[in-house]
């Protein structure tokens, strides 16, 4: 039995609209970014199951992914040392309190 | 016939997987509490990683857990400890935005899911348990021939060079 390529892309897009639910309803800096990381997650699988399905020799979706994950990760790092920052000169890390950036 | 019952182990496997994916990112978005919230994407990070390895892309398995669920949700953790924001986050969305976003979510995904069901993929399966060897993807990595990857490769250790020196300096603490 093999697994129907639908079956894995729905999955993928039930993980790419929670991240964007998520990405309108929260306010936490920090949950923006978890939903941020769902988002990534679901074109990643994308990518690697096209790959599979249209061109099993080549490998061009897997790198996508494997870059793709390297990237999230430098995004991840800078923008939780943002919101570190944030934290320390705003004390809150809700959307709502850093409408100004005065430095 | 053992291999038929292999592969309907697999079929099973594949389901749970994918239903735990659904649900822990339906809750990684709607749990009240952040430190909870970035429990669920650690399962959800596990389950991607689960099906990478069903698709046979092993090395990106072993790399989905290793960056991903071993590096970036610690970061998440100590992040939530350090900003002290693991408390209620049940804010009041105005009923209008609340109504705007469900909206847009559920128009935009089941516009997605109405094209993939009716695109019609030709060979409609994917073979399940073959695996890529390592060593393809090792020599793919560094070779600078066409179709492989050293450039890009190099192109991604600066930019994480560029991000790990960008981060400390901004988490810096000014003296």
């Amino acid at each position: 039995m093999e697994i129907h390529v639908i079956h894995y892309l729905v999955i993928s897009t039930i993980m790419m609209f929670c991240g964007i639910y998520g990405f309108f309803t929260r306010k936490n800096l920090l949950a923006l970014l978890i939903s941020v990381e769902l988002m990534l997650n679901a074109t990643n699988i994308n990518f690697a199951v096209f790959n599979r399905y249209l061109f099993p020799g080549q490998l061009e979706g897997h790198f996508f992914t494997l870059f793709g994950i390297a990237i999230a990760a430098a995004e991840t790092a800078v923008a939780i040392a943002i919101i570190i920052n944030v934290y320390r000169n705003v004390k809150q890390i809700l959307t709502d309190d850093i409408t100004d950036l005065k430095g | 016939m053992e291999i038929m019952e292999l592969l309907s182990f697999q079929n099973i496997v594949f389901y749970v997987v994918a239903a735990a994916i659904a649900l822990c990112s339906v809750l990684a978005v709607t749990t009240g509490k952040l430190l909870r919230a970035a429990t669920y994407l650690l399962f959800v990070l596990f389950g991607t990683a689960a099906v990478f390895f069903m698709l046979g892309y092993t090395f990106l398995g072993a790399v989905q857990l290793m960056v991903y669920a071993g590096g970036i949700i610690v970061l998440y953790v100590f992040s939530i400890a350090l900003t002290r924001s693991d408390k209620d986050m049940r804010y009041k969305v105005s009923k209008a935005k609340l109504f705007s976003v469900l909206a847009t979510t559920v128009v935009g995904a089941a516009l997605v899911l109405l094209l993939l069901f009716t695109n019609g993929f030709a060979l409609n399966a994917i073979p399940l348990g073959e695996e890529l060897p390592s060593r393809e993807v090792g020599l793919a990595l560094i070779g600078t021939e066409k179709y492989q990857f050293v450039l890009p490769f190099e192109v991604v250790s600066v930019l994480l060079l560029a991000c790990m020196i960008g981060g400390i300096l901004i988490a810096r603490k000014e003296k």
